[in-house]
């Protein structure tokens, strides 16, 4: 299974980020991973959480505008350097990256990055190819 | 099905010498009667008397808004107050109200145009009518009521803004005909679908749909949600209220029911007459008003006439549907614009939810117009990227289309006004 993200729209408003993730806690669902990509306009949240669906479902029973897509979760190396590695391989195998994020697992020997490239498959194969320890949904959303 | 076939598909030229027989009398009936049009009159020198031809008619003052105000209220009435037996106002948005009074006849045309207008619906007296419309001082309320009960149909005065009651209605007493505003239909639908209804298990077979302006777009989208008929139905409150014209199944224009209603078309900006098909402003004349004549009044509501048979049987003349007022005319830049025409161009947009509101702003000496956009999923990417895309793709269409550059802005889904009767469309915040 592919691990899956759910991003939603927000509009530049006072208050609309704290809505969303009151939305989530209130369902009782645990955020793995957060990450804002913003305009001046608008702004796209993006999320990692172990129950995508049930989240999906309360985002949307509260007016927001929710999608769900496949992204590619890796860990790497906690050392200077560790990400450059993982954005040469892509390079080198001719994979746009649109955009990542990351976050540090809880014991804090491992960053874990999320990344969308234009090709989730050919994304993952070429990393791991390169040897590159490509986690799956059950790993990501148990940490 | 024809109300009222004798008069509805009247021969053109015997229809035309009731018109003049008629338009003689009112005029008469306007001068001797109404102070206001004996002294308009006087001024341009006209008599009564000079009304030979249905062309004479441009010999006549217009009467607009601002005359009925400085009436207020009873000014124009044409008969003793006694004879009112009912009294409607429109809306004092943009001033004091103007008021309208029917005596029992004019009552009585009243609920005789109406039914006209909800028989080219498809109404029977079998039919449920649930009418949305407001009940008070609004005429449309009032209006359907009159010509749902001329009918003989089982009336459901529900009123606007009722929409738990409207849903349960619905279900419950299966009613088969829905009037109201096109924007509220729109938010019924919403409503509906929100409530988990099956809409194959309403037995909605027609919309009657008016009192604001709506476009094409807009009716295939209640037409496909509420699997009905959508049908347009024009009136103002000036004149009598709903049921000045109603659209026919073939959905080519709206019949002016010209017996009662003489319409022309003028320039805005000249006042002169404008031929058949050509764009300007309504000015309609009650031919057979008694308490209340109105003598060319200008309805500031832009469409054009036709007079091309229709296919329906009906020798009634057609007006386009309403594309614009001429107090909502923009003035961007210099250029004249409709709202209607970036509405156009927005809806022609795949994704785009006709959810949209349009803000004009003078920020440095510059007119500037932003159009708010609610998101949909169908819009909605989870990349910056995707959204500045499809964001730069409706403001490069609405640019194509009316000639200037606009700002888009997309907002989230249902942030937007949904007004329960008139939807908000302009905010023009210019000091001007
Ligand atoms: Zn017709």
């Amino acid at each position: 299974m592919e691990v899956k993200q759910i991003s939603l729209f927000l509009e530049n408003k006072k208050g609309r980020l704290w809505e969303a993730l009151n939305v989530l806690a209130k369902a009782k669902i645990n955020i793995r991973a957060l990450s804002i990509a913003d305009t001046s306009d608008f702004g796209i949240l993006r999320l990692i959480v172990p129950e995508p669906e049930k989240a999906k479902k309360a985002l949307e029973k509260n007016n927001f505008t929710v999608r769900e897509n496949d992204v590619i979760a890796v860990g790497v190396s906690d050392k200077p350097g560790g990400l450059a590695e993982i954005l040469k391989i892509l390079t080198d195998a001719d994979i746009n990256v649109e955009y990542m994020y990351a976050f540090v697992e809880k014991s804090g020997q491992k960053a874990i990055v999320v990344l969308r490239t234009d090709s989730i498959s050919k994304g993952k194969k070429a990393l791991k190819q390169a040897g590159v320890t490509v986690l799956s949904a059950q790993q990501v959303y148990s940490l | 099905m024809i109300w009222d076939k004798q008069a509805e598909c009247m021969r053109i030229k015997e229809r035309q010498a009731l018109q003049l027989e008629r338009l003689k009398a009112i005029v008469r009936r306007a001068y001797k009667n109404v102070p206001y049009y004996k002294k308009r009159f006087d001024e341009l020198k006209i008599k009564p008397s000079d009304i030979k031809n249905l062309s004479d008619i441009r010999k006549l003052p217009f009467t607009t808004k601002t005359d009925l105000r400085e009436g207020y209220p009873f000014g124009l009435f044409a008969v003793p107050r006694k004879e009112i037996v009912e009294v409607h106002t429109s809306s004092g948005t943009t001033g004091k109200p103007t008021v309208s009074g029917y005596t029992r006849k004019d009552i009585e045309i009243w609920g005789e145009v109406v039914a006209r207008a909800l028989t080219m619906c498809g109404a029977t007296k079998d039919d449920i009518i649930q009418n949305g419309y407001g009940y008070g001082l609004f005429t449309g309320g009032l209006g359907i009521h009159y010509g749902a009960q001329r009918i003989g149909a089982t009336v459901v005065p529900v009123s606007a803004g009722q929409t738990k009651r409207h849903l349960d209605i619905m279900q419950d007493f299966g009613s088969t005909i829905l009037t109201c505003t096109p924007s509220y239909a729109l938010y019924l639908t919403e409503a509906v679908a929100e409530a988990g209804i099956n809409i194959k298990k309403l037995k909605l077979k027609a919309g009657c749909f008016g009192a604001e302006m709506w476009t094409d777009r807009m009716r295939d989208e209640i037409e496909k949600r509420f699997h009905l008929l959508a049908l347009n139905i024009y009136g103002l409150t000036e004149i009598i209220g709903p049921g000045v014209a109603q659209e026919c199944e073939q959905k080519n224009g709206l019949h002016i029911f010209e017996d009662h209603f003489y319409p022309e078309v003028v320039s805005p900006d000249t006042l002169e007459p404008l031929p058949d098909g050509e764009k300007g402003e309504l000015v309609l004349t009650t031919l057979t008003r008694d308490g209340m004549p109105m003598i060319r009044f200008r309805t500031r509501d832009i469409t054009a006439l036709r007079r091309e048979p229709c296919k329906c049987g009906r020798t009634l003349v057609r007006m386009d549907r309403i594309t614009g007022r001429t107090d909502d005319m923009l003035k961007i830049r210099g250029v004249l614009i409709f709202p209607y025409q970036i509405e156009k161009a927005l809806l022609e947009v795949k994704g785009v939810e006709p959810h949209y509101q349009i803000i004009v702003t003078r920020p440095q000496h510059l007119d500037e117009i932003e159009v708010q956009v609610e998101t949909s999923k169908k819009l909605f990417s989870d990349e910056i990227k995707g959204l500045e895309e499809i964001r730069k793709k409706i403001e490069k269409h609405i640019e194509n289309s009316i000639g200037l550059r606009v700002k888009v802005t997309l907002v989230e889904p249902k942030t937007l006004p949904r007004s329960e009767g008139k939807a908000k469309r302009v905010i023009d915040k210019r000091q001007l």
